[in-house]
């Protein structure tokens, strides 16, 4: 590895106060016993703890969550004329196929192909981090900071299917459900956000420290 | 690692000593994830009811995951696709139930598309208009159950689940009945006309029926149907008579039915038993002619005028109906004679003995036939109506008819006719004024004009004799006369005398009389004496006793 590589607070054996900024050490991170800022007394980590293990077991239940989200009704519209529930999927064939080209294409990026993407490069980032992989730290930084940042835009489905759910309830003329696609569509990207918040993107950097003290 | 910071620096940090808390709890997350996930596919799964397939010819309202399957009203699925079927002859539509209603879906059970219809005695379905068409289902009563179904095209009429039984009724013609034309019984309405169709020789119409529950135990083995379509105007010598059912079935037509009540058979008909749908109730009525029998009368006269159908009389009662005329020719003769085919109902002649035998009627008619031949009976043409020139057969007893037997051999036999009466009575006509015709009738006059001249000299001549009487004879008559008038004034003087010794008061007269009744005395005593003999004839010895008194 030609990269030069900084002391970082946890090669130094530092460890910042997460409350207050103090920094304090010795740390030895690896000890059963916890340390405590000596001025706030909050607990001092390192590295988040138990990331790689609450990020596995959150971006898990995401992945079983996607399945019925897909697949049951996330909105069931009645009308005078019609009644009709929809998948996303089917929501988006339909719009497509009523000529909204560009609200069905925006509608599938936002609700099939983000969560999907930030499942599976969080899959990716814990995977690598796991097998303590020093291949390409900085773009998957890039993709840590990524999927961070596109996390919150998924629940957009939902803001539209609940705000119409509450809007559109004219009785017998036309009524707006949220189905149960909705309630899962919605666990999956709470449920990746906080896998992306457990996730401490530093553990991608650790490797790199590790292999060049050895 | 080259420049590290000055440790005294930095403040220890502080160490707790506790245990790490574990982070296995954050598995929990997963697990519940998977049971919700888990959960949410069985109740999709035990949810999502059976998926069936129903043909209709066409697709009309019909639209793929918009319309709805109800039942009663209420939405049990939806058609999730529709295709046309491989052949083009119709159109399946994929559709599916929900869960709770999958217990419907039976073999018999039956799939319609509701539309608004407006018939003429009921407007049905006016709610499709503003949300569309949907599939209407009436559930079956089979225990089999079924994914393919065949779409009727209209709604049923009769729901499976009323009670009551299905007729199949035999028609000439649909009249003006139609699917839930109503079924009347004494005017009440019993049940509906539920379907109809052309026979397959397509000579006639069968209609199905249904009556309600607890009507169709009035409809028997023998019940007559008619059509009570339209108004039954009759003028006859009762006056007018004008018979209808219902305003309805007047404008939309019926059936009625009703069970003659002298006949036997109580028994109520079985589903599905066949009848005869008649034009009106007097034909619908009409004693059922079990026994029939062809029979050709071979005329010689004209029968222009006489209908197929026109009935065959006897003394004022059809016994039978004129079935076929035709003409034949004998080559031999060089003459024409109509057959005239009929159909003879024996049983109208022998209505009273019905019951008696039913065995060898064929036989019994024969013999029947014999004897009233052998009596005279003959068929013969008459008038109708002399307006309008109808014509119909009667038999009749002629007591000089030829004696002619019926041959039982040929096929159909020929009953004896005799020469219309119109006929004879144009035959008569005819001879009467051609023996008119060949009276002398000019030689008759000349003869007559003759004999008036002879009989004018003749009594010119007897004047002429009267007048020679006058002068030649009158003198000596007179002389004569004298004489006479002398020889009368002699008698009446004679006759004078005799007078005066005849009359009451001559002495003569006097003494008769006297002595005559003398003579009734003496035969007086003389019958007394006798019967006193009689009584006392000792007296004759002993004398005569004295009044014991």
């Amino acid at each position: 590895m030609k990269r030069r590589v900084s002391p970082s607070a946890a090669g130094l054996g530092l460890c910042s106060c997460r409350t207050c900024g103090l920094v304090s050490g010795p740390y030895t991170y690896k000890s059963l016993d916890t340390a405590l800022c000596p001025r706030c007394l909050a607990r001092l980590h390192s590295r988040k703890p138990g990331s790689v293990e609450s990020c596995w077991a959150l971006l898990i239940a995401a992945y079983v969550l996607y399945i019925p989200a897909n697949l049951l009704p996330i909105m069931e519209t009645g009308s005078l004329f019609e009644y009709r529930k929809d998948t996303i999927m089917s929501g988006i064939v339909h719009l497509w196929k009523s000529g909204n080209w560009g609200i069905a294409a925006i509608v599938f990026i936002a609700s099939i192909i983000v969560p999907l993407f930030k499942m599976i490069a969080l899959t990716l980032l814990l995977v690598s981090v796991q097998r303590k992989s020093t291949w390409w730290p900085m773009q998957r930084t890039r993709l840590y900071r990524l999927v961070d940042l596109v996390g919150r835009w998924s629940m957009l489905d939902i803001y539209v299917v609940t705000i119409m759910a509450a809007l559109v309830q004219i009785r017998a003329l036309a009524t707006v459900k949220a189905g149960t696609g909705a309630i899962a569509f919605g666990a999956v990207v709470v449920l990746t956000m906080f896998a992306a918040m457990k996730f401490d993107p530093r553990l991608i950097w650790d490797p790199l420290r590790e292999r060049s003290e050895l | 690692m080259s420049s590290t910071p000055d440790h005294t620096e930095i403040p220890e940090a502080l160490i707790e000593r506790r245990r790490r808390r574990s982070s296995q709890l954050i598995w929990i997350v997963p697990i519940i994830a998977a049971v919700i996930g888990v959960s949410l596919a069985i109740k999709s799964y035990i949810e999502r009811g059976p998926v069936i397939s129903i043909t209709f010819k066409n697709g009309e309202g019909i639209e793929a995951g918009k319309t709805r399957i109800k039942y009663k009203d209420v939405q049990i699925g939806e058609v999730k696709s529709i295709k046309i079927a491989r052949d083009r002859s119709h159109v399946v539509v994929t559709a599916e139930i929900n869960r709770e209603a999958g217990d419907l879906l039976k073999e018999d059970t039956r799939f319609w598309v509701v539309r608004a219809r407006i018939s003429g005695n009921s407007v049905s379905g006016l709610s499709t208009l503003m949300e569309g068409s949907y599939i209407g289902v009436e559930a079956g009563l089979s225990k089999e159950h079924n994914y393919e179904f065949t779409g009727l095209d209209r709604p049923p009429v009769v729901n499976l689940k009323v009670p009551g039984r299905q007729y199949i009724l035999h028609a000439s013609d649909i009249g003006s009945l139609d699917i839930s034309s109503p079924i009347y019984y004494r005017r009440m309405q019993v049940g509906e006309v539920i379907a109809y169709d052309l026979d397959k020789d397509g000579k006639g119409v069968t209609i199905k029926i249904f009556v309600q529950a607890p009507y169709d135990r009035f409809v028997k083995a023998n019940t007559r149907f008619w059509h009570a379509s339209g108004v039954d105007f009759t003028l006859d010598a009762n006056g007018v008579k004008l018979n209808t059912e219902s305003m309805v079935s007047i404008l939309l037509g019926g059936i009625a039915c009703q069970t003659p009540e002298d006949r036997i058979g109580t028994q109520p008909a079985a589903a599905h038993s066949a009848f005869t749908l008649f034009a009106d109730r007097e034909t619908a009525m009409k004693n059922p002619d079990t026994v029939v029998e062809t029979y050709v009368m071979m005329f010689r006269e004209s029968v222009r005028g006489l209908p197929i159908g026109a009935p065959v009389d006897l003394r004022g009662v059809a016994v039978g109906e004129v079935n076929k005329i035709s003409v034949e020719m004998d080559t031999n003769k060089k003459t024409f004679s109509m057959p005239v085919e009929v159909r003879f109902y024996p049983e109208r002649l022998r209505a009273r003995y019905r019951d008696r035998s039913r065995q060898g009627n064929s036989m019994d008619s024969r013999k029947l036939l014999d004897t009233l031949v052998e009596n005279g009976l003959r068929a013969q043409i008459r008038s109708a109506n002399l307006l309008t020139g109808q014509l119909y057969v009667a038999l009749d007893f002629f007591a000089k008819a030829p004696h002619v037997k019926i041959d039982w051999s040929k096929n159909p036999p020929e009953i004896p006719t005799m020469t219309g009466s119109i006929e004879e009575f144009q035959a008569t006509l005819i001879q009467i004024l051609q023996k008119l015709d060949k009276l002398p009738l000019e030689d008759l006059a000349g003869d007559a004009r003759r004999t008036i001249q002879t009989l004018e000299t003749t009594l010119k001549g007897v004047d002429k004799l009267l007048k020679n009487l006058d002068t030649v004879f009158l003198p000596e008559s007179r002389a004569m006369v004298e004489d006479v008038r002398k020889t009368l004034d002699e008698a009446r003087k004679t006759l004078a005398g005799a007078k005066q010794t005849l009359s009451a008061d001559a002495p003569l007269q006097q003494d008769l009389r006297e002595t005559l009744r003398e003579l009734g005395r003496a035969a007086q005593s003389l019958r007394a004496l006798s019967d006193y003999l009689e009584r006392h004839p000792e007296s004759l010895i002993r004398g005569k006793k004295e009044d014991e008194k």
